[in-house]
């Protein structure tokens, strides 16, 4: 007989290890709370060299104390780093790279660091392990990249730890989830200590630690498009996109692109989409921040439902008066999600509208540009078809119709859109033979060329020129040409078969606004329901408290 | 063209002149197709405007004669160049022989044109003299400002030496810019980002709690209009004058007076203090009107 | 700056002699547009001052559009460019045509 293995199997050595430095930490703290002037020595004691850390930073919300501490820990403690975090979006990220003290990062969006990263990952100072989109980061979050240590930024903690995160909730719930429920620790800035939280966002045993930051944590007003700067021709492409894509279709359920193209078919409904007998029809239901740009809509009666990724500086007053309209709390201030926004934008929306900055004669479509790496966020989530999706409605439904032919299984398609100008200023084209992209994967070495949304999945294409049915294209020539023939006066427009656009025409794919009854003269800011940001103020009345940057008054 | 739905802050400086005076009173001097571009500019290699940023001529309001001119704050800033000043310049001197009603400056400007640096001073400090010179000769000038470039630098001057100065609250009127200050004094002395603290120290409604504006109106042209028409009504009558020498020099002492007795403040809002307004958070969102009619009580 | 004169034929005319009109303001991403009389009776001169140098092919096309679009026999058309895209252009053109209709006793 065998003796019995010394080997026995040990089935919680990350608990332990998590224990211990809990423990470590907890010499440095008053029950969970940790003085500001402590952190960086609780950082050096906790963290462990080849640590898996989140920092959390998404495109608004950002740990930014913690972030500025962890910059501050001495080199040799805090090294060979993993980041993985949705987005690298304050220098200090990139400083910690810099200061040699993370070897590896995952992460989905670079906003404005995208220059420095290029360099870094030129240089080979710095490997990429993926680019991701914001689902998928948070999918790997419980499967192969959960994090060891997650810093995260709420508004305010109560003694115990209990958080509240408020409307700008955002990614935290994914973060600590994944890191709370396996093994990791949970430090979080916040902004305020009381003994009342307004409610409880983050329940106190997923929290370790937490710190109260010297000043509150930035959240950059992202999704605040000022109405004075909308040009005639976005206007024009508003009433394209209103009158040939929404209205065709009976869109009620959507999400928008951040950009000044559909800041515009907002500010559109309450005038131009109600003129047409819109209201109710269409833009009933959204997957959005909440648009500043949305209030005129909302006050006529045109939205019915609102869910958002994260909230909007400024906006907080308001939503929390217009509970009928967007997910708030008991305590009356709202409670955004970025991953169950997500989902519901795939999954729940009919519809994906979005500007780019490229776009190929395959409908491939990017926003990279050679020497920055800028990522992808959330819109290749939204903007690709729910292969998963089982629920139909008409406009679903439709789109299957169109793009899978009526032979075939019936099944529908998530309607996906591109607006943009043909040109942007000083002639440079968005419509191109070949993406920049190709250029920025080969002198990062990455094995794909970072695009946004894929030909296969894009239904259709908005330009000042018209609108391309690509769902409607029988063979991949027929796209090509319906591409080209909105591409207007890019090389890629002229080179465009005029026999064969027209015949295109003909069959409604390619419709200008002519075709559509849209009398391009119409298109002035006149039609715009607020023409300013004093006038979106106006609109909500006086709920709207704009960021002092963007007042004129 | 609506003047009540056109808002004086987005229109260009043609439709402005279009909506504030009578229906096809307006005769332009110096035309666009005579093609008086700048040379500098051309020099320089930058893109040049036919008008070259300011449109000048005649017309009636309400059956008033003025001469009128409108500077574009879309092309370079409002900036003042050389040709732009002999224009502005030229209009005052035709004053002098057409005596009209008024002379009105619909300002739009952050000052003189840095790429004719010479030339634009110049250009400036003859418009100031020019604009003295024809209210000395009893003619007024008005200045109205409302446009996004308000009335900063040389132009915030040339503004003060206005008989009247008709401001919408998104007009500013300033010497030196915010950014100008913030770069040269440094970001703790003023954070131009901070646009409300922007408007607290240059806006329309401050400039008129402290009389540097003397009418405060809406932001659509069609205010602009009335309340020039009526002034011009009350300088036709003789019911008001330009301020002679005796005037001056009493507005010069109250000036001085008030520099004493402001000395000491960092921020607007101890104006609208002193001016009577208690909910000083209100004051930004308060209706013109209001704003109007509490500053009449407190005055 | 790159200058250039483009002459397109065209018979299609306005009735009567215009007034100069201007349209457009010559700032960022946008031009001005001055419309007046020419010389020859069946064509139309163009004349285009742009920043973006290099695009001789697009103005062409864009113009040749406008030409074919608008009845611009014995005009002279002058562009101060300030960096517009062709929609712009072909907009702001549109426009100054327009005003000069406006402009018919």
């Amino acid at each position: 007989m065998n003796k019995p293995s010394i080997n026995t199997p040990i089935w919680d050595r990350e608990r332990s290890n998590c224990k211990n430095r809990r423990e470590r930490g907890a010499a440095l703290a008053n029950g969970r709370e940790v003085a500001a002037d402590d952190i960086i020595r609780l950082l050096e004691t906790i963290i462990e060299p080849g640590d898996r850390v989140c920092i959390e930073g998404n495109n608004q919300k950002q740990a930014d104390f913690l972030a500025k501490s962890l910059v501050k820990t001495d080199p040799a403690l805090v090294r060979d780093l993993h980041l993985v975090q949705s987005v690298l979006a304050l220098p200090e990220h990139v400083d910690l790279i810099e200061q040699g003290q993370v070897s590896l990062i995952d992460f989905s969006f670079s906003g404005q660091q995208a220059g420095r990263l290029a360099t870094l990952v030129e240089q080979g100072r710095i490997k990429i392990g993926a680019i991701h989109t914001y689902l998928e980061l948070f999918g790997r979050y419980f499967v192969d990249l959960t994090p060891k240590v997650a810093l995260i930024a709420a508004q305010m903690a109560d003694r115990e730890g209990n958080l509240y995160t408020g409307p700008n909730t955002e990614d935290t719930p994914a973060i600590v989830e994944a890191t709370a429920f396996k093994n990791g620790i949970v430090i979080a800035q916040v902004n305020e200590v009381v003994d009342k939280l307004p409610r409880v966002d983050i329940p106190a045993d997923w929290v370790d630690f937490f710190v109260k930051a010297p000043t509150p944590h930035y959240i950059e007003p992202l999704f605040t498009r000022d109405p004075a700067q909308i040009t005639e021709i976005q206007i024009l492409m508003a009433m394209i996109a209103i009158k040939g894509l929404y209205a065709e279709y009976g869109i009620t359920s959507l999400n928008h692109g951040i950009g000044f193209d559909t800041a515009a078919i907002e500010l559109l409904l309450p005038t131009y989409a109600a003129e047409l007998g819109l209201k109710g029809k269409i833009c009933t239901h959204w997957a959005l921040n909440p648009h500043p740009t949305l209030i005129p809509a909302i006050e006529a009666g045109f939205v019915q439902s609102v869910h958002s990724f994260g909230s909007e500086v400024g906006m907080e007053n308001y939503i929390a008066a217009r509970p009928d309209i967007f997910f708030v709390g008991q305590d009356g201030s709202m409670r955004s999600n970025r991953a169950f926004s997500q989902a519901a934008g795939h999954y729940a929306c009919d519809l994906f509208i979005g500007s780019t900055l490229q776009i190929d004669m395959g409908g491939n479509s990017s926003t990279a540009t050679k020497g920055r790496i800028s990522g992808f966020g959330g819109a290749p989530n939204m903007g690709s078809d729910a292969r998963g999706r089982r629920h139909a409605s008409p406009a679903w439904l439709r789109a299957g119709r169109e793009g899978r032919g009526s032979n075939s299984m019936p099944r529908g398609q998530k309607l996906v859109a591109q607006i943009v100008e043909t040109s942007r200023e000083h002639m440079q084209p968005a419509f191109v033979e070949r993406l920049d992209a190709w250029d920025l994967a080969e002198s990062a070495g990455m094995e794909l060329p970072p695009v946004m949304i894929y030909g296969e999945d894009l239904t259709h294409i908005i330009t000042e020129e018209g609108i391309a049915h690509l769902v409607r294209c029988q063979n991949p020539e027929e796209r090509e040409q319906a591409i080209r023939g909105v591409a207007g006066y890019t090389q890629a427009g002229l080179a465009r078969d005029k026999r064969m656009v027209e015949n295109l025409r003909d069959r409604g794919i390619v419709q200008y606004p002519q075709d559509l009854g849209i009398d391009k003269r119409m298109a002035t800011r006149d039609l715009l329901a607020a023409r300013s940001i004093r006038d979106l103020v106006r609109a909500s009345g006086g709920l709207y408290n704009p960021p002092n940057h963007f007042r004129n008054w | 063209m609506n003047s009540k739905t056109v808002n004086y802050f987005e229109a260009s400086a043609r439709t402005r002149i279009t909506c504030l005076v009578d229906t096809d009173s307006f005769a332009e001097i110096c035309p666009p197709h005579f093609r008086h571009t700048s040379p500098h500019l051309a020099r320089l290699n930058a893109p040049v405007a036919f008008d070259d940023g300011v449109i000048v001529g005649r017309a009636t309001v309400a059956g008033h004669s003025v001469l009128i001119a409108s500077q574009e704050g879309k092309f370079n800033g409002g900036a003042v160049g050389e040709v732009h000043g002999a224009k502005l310049r030229g209009l005052m001197e035709r004053a002098l022989d057409e005596r009209p009603v008024a002379v009105l400056l619909l300002v739009d400007s952050g000052g003189v044109r840095l790429h004719e640096a010479n030339a634009g001073l110049i250009a400036i400090s003859e418009l100031m003299r020019a604009v003295l010179r024809t209210q000395a000769a009893g003619i007024p000038v008005f200045a109205l400002i409302g446009g996004s470039c308000g009335a900063f630098g040389g132009m915030g001057i040339v503004s003060r030496l206005c008989a009247e100065v008709v401001i919408s609250e998104q007009g500013r009127l300033g010497l030196s810019g915010p950014e100008v200050i913030e770069t040269v004094k440094g970001v703790e002395e003023f954070d131009s980002r901070d646009r409300a603290l922007v408007w607290r120290i240059t806006g329309g409604k401050l400039r008129r709690a402290q009389g540097e504006a003397t009418h405060l109106v809406d932001e659509d042209v069609h205010s602009f209009r009335s309340k020039t028409a009526q002034l011009l009504g009350a300088y036709a009558e003789e019911k008001l004058k330009p301020a002679g020498l005796a005037g001056l020099t009493e507005i010069q002492r109250q000036l001085a007076e008030r520099t004493e007795s402001y000395a000491e403040a960092r921020d607007g809002r101890i104006i609208f203090q002193v001016s009577g307004f208690t909910d000083l958070e209100a004051v930004a969102l308060m209706p013109i009107d209001a704003f109007n009619r509490q500053l009449g009580e407190a005055l | 700056m790159e200058q250039f004169v483009m002459i397109f034929t065209s018979t299609g005319r306005l009735t009567t002699s215009p007034t100069p009109r201007v349209c457009g303001v010559v700032s960022s991403g946008n031009l001005e547009v001055l419309v007046e009389s020419g010389d020859a009776e069946n064509s139309c001169r163009i004349d285009v001052s742009t920043p973006a140098e290099g695009f001789r092919d697009i103005w062409k096309a864009v113009l040749n559009d406008f030409v074919e679009r608008q009845p611009v026999g014995g005009l002279h058309v002058t562009i101060n460019d300030a960096g517009a895209t062709p929609a712009v252009v072909s907009l702001r053109l549109d426009q100054a045509i327009d005003a000069f209709r406006s402009e018919r006793p």
